[in-house]
């Protein structure tokens, strides 16, 4: 009797408030008079377009940012969030849009970070690796404790962050786009610890620009439209089309035109490559596949299982062992194998990389010079040794308004941009050097519907202009959506190609999971 | 030439290397906190003189050799304390910064030698402490067990330190803090405080390290150290940031600087000679710098300062 009035009460005081919350940057309004809150044991959704807001909001609540403006209220208590302990002593956890990890350090000792030891000042890396263990157990989150971070995939990395969480045991954890790099299965494994964690009574803010992951998992949803708030709905109230028309104001359609490919030659052919891993075991074994001009092959896998280290071994950044990676120019092979970045892209290849925050962009650059960073010494960018300012001005105008990235200017920090507009931005430059070959890694990983579609577009029309494009995604309904022929890769091996008028979802899932009939 | 090469000179090199080796490993080891959490300081040089005249100026007027050490090591921290505020707080950048300290101590420990002491006056020495039995055991007891007692705290601070960094939880957020502050920061470490207490440790050693030179020697004179404290910098990164490698550095570079002063005093070395010879150690380091080089990465966060939100 007691507990029943004591959850009803606790139902309806939420356990986070924030109201009014207003944050400025130089040139723009991340967060306009934002009110939001959470009860708890719910989803609470945050939607918007890239550059809404929604990361800033989420800051501010774990003490990253001070607000201009409104207050936090944790429990119905106003409190003052001046740094992330402060937030971490108020039971909130987040999952940073990009990884919090210290690469250089093993699981253990980064999810051991910041905690106080039950052995005094001595860490006591053992027990921290037996309940990571246990939790891992429990939760279906497979991660070994003693592997360094720069040894793991993305994905993985991903579990880390989440351990991170669950060990800390957080009432309210912020999920920033946490499924942004889990594949189909990992995502569904994913919604069942969060459905776990709400079942406790936590509160969780999740944010996501997978329209089918948010009406699966929210209890509520909150839209952001440039920094302000548009409305608060639920799934049973709404419909994605309505979700979309509310974010982005237009209406979205993300569906591909039939056009069949006109294939050429062979543009690029790989060819029984194997290449070392990080972890001793090898992570491509003769490994071979061919794209053509003017067709899209997807590459298909579960994270982890080759991708990386294949985008890294086409584009120059890692050695090959055996085999080899050729272009062709009018019918002639070119092999790139092992290179190095620059003659690889000389030779006609352009790469948007998947970790494009370390790959790809310098952050303290601005949004032009990110733009020629790999073409600056061409004649059009410079003259003797001298940039010519003007042409790259303009030319990274254009970029930035094709491709709708948003930022205050084109002189801004990269850092400064949201993180779907720091991929904008790559995807641009790289689209646009108009390439031979283009290798795609996770080309529309956090960007949001309406800059996927355009993204799609424009894959769609350097397809049609004869590129040949290698798509690399753990994202199934992409690969599906995009390619001409669709392989498959498990364990570094190549489980087969299928055209994607034969495919099916089932089959190529039992491909992922290495199942060969 | 084989009959001047005995046991009792070779026995006799290798101890002086040792004792040589010792101000370069407490200033290096200090230079390693610090980069760990990635701070650069290019002003050890300069602490190491203001810490070596400090001590030296202490035993000077009170004869205690123990209450100048813990001058070197006070005047490191003070010193520590002001590079931590100008590059911590107030962001300032680490290159120019360190320099700057640099110039500051070798232009006041010089101003204060001559306006306190003028002309150079010997002071007492830290008298040889022999380890118990270990020190009795033929050659060996010669060469490693019958040093100053400065010889032996430099080398025990090795496995400390080893251990600090490896094994407890401040030594893990000093890794963390140099490596990806915005990670240690999301859980809730303090890298402003982290950092703090690096610069501050290793200023203190850095203080130590003039103190064991001036007092090993037992005068002051204008630049003491002579560069000695830049050689340590180049040391961490021979060592790669590891106290066992700094060790291992500066053993290396204290053996080369013993071999030639031996050579020199058997006259082995001809007088036009002996200018070049004393450049080996250097070159020595510099070639193995090469050889190592790369092998490491460096901290990622090595002289960057940290601004929450970036
Ligand atoms: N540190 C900063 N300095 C200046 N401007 C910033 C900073 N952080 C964010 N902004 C700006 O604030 C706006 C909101 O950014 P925010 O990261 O909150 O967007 P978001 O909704 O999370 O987008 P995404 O879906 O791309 O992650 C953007 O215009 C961004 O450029
Ligand atoms: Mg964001």
């Amino acid at each position: 009797m007691n507990s029943v009035s004591a959850s009803i009460q606790s139902d309806r005081q939420p356990m986070l408030e924030m109201r009014g919350i207003t944050k400025r940057f130089p040139g723009v309004i991340a967060n306009d008079n934002v009110s939001f809150d959470v009860l708890p044991g719910e989803v609470h959704t945050l939607l918007g377009e890239n550059g809404a807001g929604k990361s800033t909001l989420m800051k501010i609540l774990y003490g990253l940012y001070q607000p201009d403006e409104g207050d936090v209220l944790i429990n119905g208590e106003k409190v003052s969030l001046q740094s992330p302990s402060d937030a971490i002593d108020h039971r909130i956890g987040m999952i940073h849009q990009h990884f919090m990890l210290v690469s250089s350090l093993t699981v253990a000792e980064n999810v051991a970070l910041g905690l106080s030891s039950t052995r005094g000042p001595i860490t006591d890396l053992k027990q921290v690796a037996k309940k990571i263990k246990s939790l891992s157990d429990r939760y279906g989150l497979h991660v070994d404790p003693d592997a360094y971070i720069w040894q793991l995939a993305v994905g993985e990395r991903q579990r880390v962050e989440i351990i991170k969480a669950l060990y800390r045991d957080v009432q309210l954890l912020v999920l920033d786009e946490p499924t942004a790099v889990l594949t189909p299965q990992e995502v569904d494994d994913f919604f069942v610890i969060l459905r776990e964690m709400t079942s406790d009574g936590r509160g969780l803010i999740f944010i996501s620009h997978k329209m089918n992951e948010v009406m699966e998992l929210s209890d509520r949803i909150s839209v952001l439209r440039l920094g302000r708030l548009v409305g608060t709905t639920t799934p049973q109230e709404t419909t994605r089309e309505a979700l979309a028309q509310m974010m982005v104001g237009r209406e979205v359609d993300n569906t591909r035109e039939e056009r069949p490919a006109t294939i050429g030659r062979t543009a690029l052919s790989i060819n029984r490559l194997s290449v070392g891993g990080d972890r001793g075991v090898d992570a491509l074994i003769d490994f071979s596949l061919d794209v053509q001009q003017g067709e899209i092959v997807g590459l298909a896998g579960v994270s982890g299982n080759g991708q990386r280290e294949l985008a890294e071994a086409i584009s120059g950044l890692r050695p090959i062992k055996s085999g080899s990676i050729s272009l062709f120019h009018d019918g002639n092979p070119k092999p790139i194998g092992g290179l190095g970045p620059k003659a690889v892209r000389e030779a006609g290849l352009s790469f948007v990389p998947e970790e494009r925050m370390r790959d790809g962009a310098i952050g303290e650059f601005s949004v032009a010079d990110n733009m020629v960073l790999h073409n600056h010494h061409s004649t059009r960018f410079s003259r003797g040794g001298f940039l010519n300012f003007g042409e790259i001005h303009r030319h990274s105008q254009k970029l930035v308004d094709d491709f709708q990235v948003k930022t205050p200017s084109i002189d801004t920090p990269a850092k400064n941009l949201s993180g779907g507009n720091i991929q904008k931005m790559i995807i641009a430059r790289e689209l646009d050097s108009d390439p031979e070959v283009l290798i795609a890694a996770q080309p529309t990983r956090g960007v949001d519907i309406g800059a996927a579609e355009y993204i799609h577009a424009r894959l769609v029309a350097a397809r049609n202009a004869g590129t040949a494009i290698l798509v690399i995604s753990e994202d199934l309904d992409e690969v599906m959506l995009l390619a001409d022929r669709i392989a498959v890769i498990c364990q570094g091996r190549m489980m087969g190609v299928v055209d994607r008028i034969d495919a099916s979802r089932e089959q190529l899932g039992l491909m992922m999971a290495g199942v060969t009939d | 030439m084989s009959d001047v090469i005995t046991t009792t000179v070779i026995v006799a090199t290798i101890a002086s290397g040792i004792r040589l080796a010792t101000p370069f490993l407490l200033a290096s080891l200090g230079e390693a906190i610090g980069q760990r959490s990635g701070v650069l300081n290019l002003g050890v040089d300069g602490v190491m003189l203001l810490g070596a005249f400090a001590s030296y100026y202490v035993v000077l007027e009170t004869e205690s050799i123990w209450l100048g050490v813990m001058t070197g090591i006070l005047t490191g921290l003070l010193m520590g304390l002001f590079y931590a505020i100008i590059t911590v707080p107030l962001r300032a950048e680490q290159g120019v910064s360190g320099i700057g300290i640099y110039l500051f101590g070798l232009g006041m420990s010089d101003l204060l030698f001559q306006k306190l002491v003028g002309t150079p006056l010997p002071i007492d020495q830290f008298s040889e402490w022999h380890v118990p039995l270990l020190s009795d055991i033929p050659v060996v007891g010669e060469m490693f067990f019958q040093h100053t007692p400065m010889v032996y705290i430099a080398f025990l601070l090795v496995p400390i330190i080893a251990f600090i960094i490896n094994r407890t939880t401040f030594g893990l957020s000093i890794r963390a803090v140099g490596e990806s502050p915005e990670s240690a920061d999301s859980l809730g470490v303090s890298v402003p405080k982290v950092r703090f207490a690096t610069i501050m440790a290793g200023n203190a050693l850095a203080g130590l390290a003039g103190a064991a030179l001036a007092i090993e020697l037992g005068i002051f004179q204008q630049n003491l150290t002579n560069a000695m404290g830049f050689i340590a910098i180049a040391l961490v990164y021979f060592g790669a940031w590891r106290a066992p490698g700094v060790m291992a550095g500066s053993l290396v570079f204290g053996m080369v600087g013993a071999i030639v002063l031996q050579a020199k005093t058997l006259g082995l070395i001809p007088r036009s000679a002996s200018d070049i010879a004393a450049m080996a150690p250097a070159v020595i380091t510099i070639l193995a710098l090469i050889i190592v080089a790369n092998r490491f990465r460096q901290p990622a966060a090595l002289t960057k300062p940290y601004v929450r939100g970036d």
